[in-house]
């Protein structure tokens, strides 16, 4: 290429930018999860000091590893893979940074309002109203960042990964709208537009998809790109992963009632959404093998590189959390296992297992290309993560079934005369034990972040790193386009 | 139920939207092979291009 001819680039900055801070946010959000978890533990840990409280905390964790550590992974997966697979350059600059420096305001507002006590009171969209309005910005700019670069592309093909991102990045400004939609009576304080019973399945109509198109659908997109590429095998069947994708964004919608079974939401809507839910079986799990399956061939891989571990046990808890949301949604199952410590668990398999592991390991992959290094500082520590990961995800997930069948059967025991056998305080005491397994696991997860935090760091200032703000494009990938 | 006259309707105007960008997709070719997309990504090499060595060992 001569001297004369501007040479194309990739946006790397707004990728790194996002990438180093998942990682941050990352430890921010766990560890939060950690306090709360002592708190359950030892409940007078805080001295009852208000903004310490379990209450306020607890939106503060679920917000930040959600919206923080997820959503800063998926800006720096999505942004990175759409300009590789489609050789072109993010669409806008500037948009990009705005999008990168936006998400970051939400995330400081979140961790100083929650605390003080402003909440809207709706499960992960407690946010009140002016930051809701500046997440809507935010995630238009978004999706005008990231379909401009579709549209862009060099490559007639669109790879599955970005219909993943894409119908991820829409129905999240779909739900969010949608939800937020509330009446200002204050700077910080708002009442829904919703009331009652409806308020409630509107909540989780917008509370499960965000679970099947935040943290499945925007991950599956890494999933397809990252495990492929780590491997260096195509994905097992392409064919069964577009089948996956339009499978997934049919049949998803009408998964949310089961959030709200014997509750005053009319009987039909909820076996409806007891229904659609056991259907998500199907393309969940058609992904789920698709991924792992990507890797025949080339198993012994596994003994050795750590970022593909990560991947495949993601991909493994993927497969038994959407085994076990289905199970859970039938509701005879549900009548046992709602409000126990089991749907915590279950949480927690698809949040540590699958989206946390699935994002470690895609961060692994892009970390050390964002410093112009062809792997991490430290392989071995990437493998002492690894295991300090599953053990925590194990113990955290065992301790909760225990614990929530434990509740289940014990609130629902009854004596002879149709007398509670079990005070509730009983069940409190039988859980106690297991609380603090959880919070060891707990312990555990985070501590393999700080191990990855400091990995980050001494890749970053390697002698040989290089930081990358704009990536040439190859002349091959522009040639072959 | 009012809040399913809002999520039914929503919900029908989105499955008319994904058939219409299925449509689109098929149509454009872009399920034609089923193949290639899967090895293509592979070509793309993004491993950075190795580092000068440092001033002092040069």
């Amino acid at each position: 290429m001569g001297d004369g001819v501007m040479q194309e680039t990739y946006n790397y900055k707004v990728v790194r930018q996002f990438a180093v801070m998942a990682v941050v946010w990352g430890i921010v959000g766990m560890a939060m999860g950690v306090f709360i978890a002592a708190q359950l533990v030892w409940p007078d840990m805080t001295y009852g000091i208000e903004w310490l409280s379990y209450g306020r905390l607890r939106p503060l964790h679920t917000n930040a590893v959600i919206f923080a550590f997820g959503g800063c992974a998926l800006f720096a997966t999505s942004y990175y893979v759409v300009q590789r697979t489609c050789h072109a350059r993010l669409f806008n600059d500037g948009l990009a940074a705005f999008t990168f420096w936006g998400w970051q305001a939400v995330i400081v507002a979140a961790a100083i309002s929650l605390p003080m006590g402003y909440t809207s009171g709706k499960e992960y969209a407690e946010l009140e109203w002016p930051i809701d309005i500046l997440i809507a910005v935010v995630w238009v700019c978004y999706a005008l960042t990231f379909f401009g670069t579709v549209i862009k592309r060099k490559t007639p093909h669109i790879y599955v990964a970005n219909w993943f991102f894409g119908a991820f990045i829409l129905t999240v400004a779909l739900l969010h709208i949608v939800n937020s939609m509330a009446m200002p009576a204050g700077p910080f304080k708002s009442y829904s537009a919703y009331a009652g019973v409806q308020d409630a399945m509107i909540q989780w109509w917008y509370g499960h998809n965000a679970v099947g198109f935040f943290l499945t659908a925007g991950f599956l997109g890494m999933m397809y790109y990252f495990v492929p590429k780590q491997t260096n095998r195509p994905v097992y069947s392409y064919r069964l992963s577009v089948v996956h994708f339009w499978g997934l964004i049919f049949t998803y919608m009408w998964a949310g009632p089961h959030h709200l079974h014997y509750t005053a939401l009319p009987d039909w809507t909820q076996s409806l959404g007891m229904v659609f839910s056991l259907i998500l079986l199907a393309p969940s799990w058609g992904g789920m093998v698709n991924g792992i399956m990507t890797l025949s061939g080339a198993w012994d891989k596994l003994r050795t590189d750590p970022i593909l571990k990560f991947l495949v046990t993601s991909l493994s808890f993927y497969g038994m959390s959407t085994f076990e949301g289905p199970m859970m949604a039938i509701k005879s199952v549900n009548a046992l296992s709602h409000y126990t410590d089991w749907t915590v668990g279950h949480v927690h398999s698809g949040a540590l297992g699958w989206v946390a592991m699935v994002s470690i390991g895609s961060l692994y992959y892009l970390i050390p290309r964002m410093f112009g290094r062809q792997e991490m500082w430290s392989v071995r520590l990437i493998n002492v993560h690894f295991w300090l990961a599953t053990l925590g995800v194990v113990l955290y997930i065992a301790a909760m079934w225990v614990a929530g069948v434990s509740e289940g059967l014990m609130w629902r025991a009854t004596n002879p005369d149709g007398t509670l056998t079990y005070s509730f305080a009983e069940a409190v005491k039988a859980t106690y034990p297991f609380l603090f397994i959880r919070f060891l696991g707990g312990l555990l997860y985070v501590s393999g972040m700080l191990l990855m935090a400091y990995n980050v760091y001494r890749t970053a200032t390697a002698r040989d790193a290089r930081v990358y703000n704009d990536a040439p494009i190859p002349a091959a990938a522009l040639a072959h386009a | 139920m009012e809040s399913l006259y809002l999520l039914i309707p929503l919900s029908v105007l989105l499955v008319g939207g994904i058939l219409w960008l299925l449509w689109w997709a098929v149509g454009s070719g872009q399920f034609d092979d089923l193949e290639g997309p899967g090895h293509r990504i592979l070509m793309d090499d993004d491993r950075p291009v190795p580092a000068p060595p440092p001033d002092d060992l040069r």
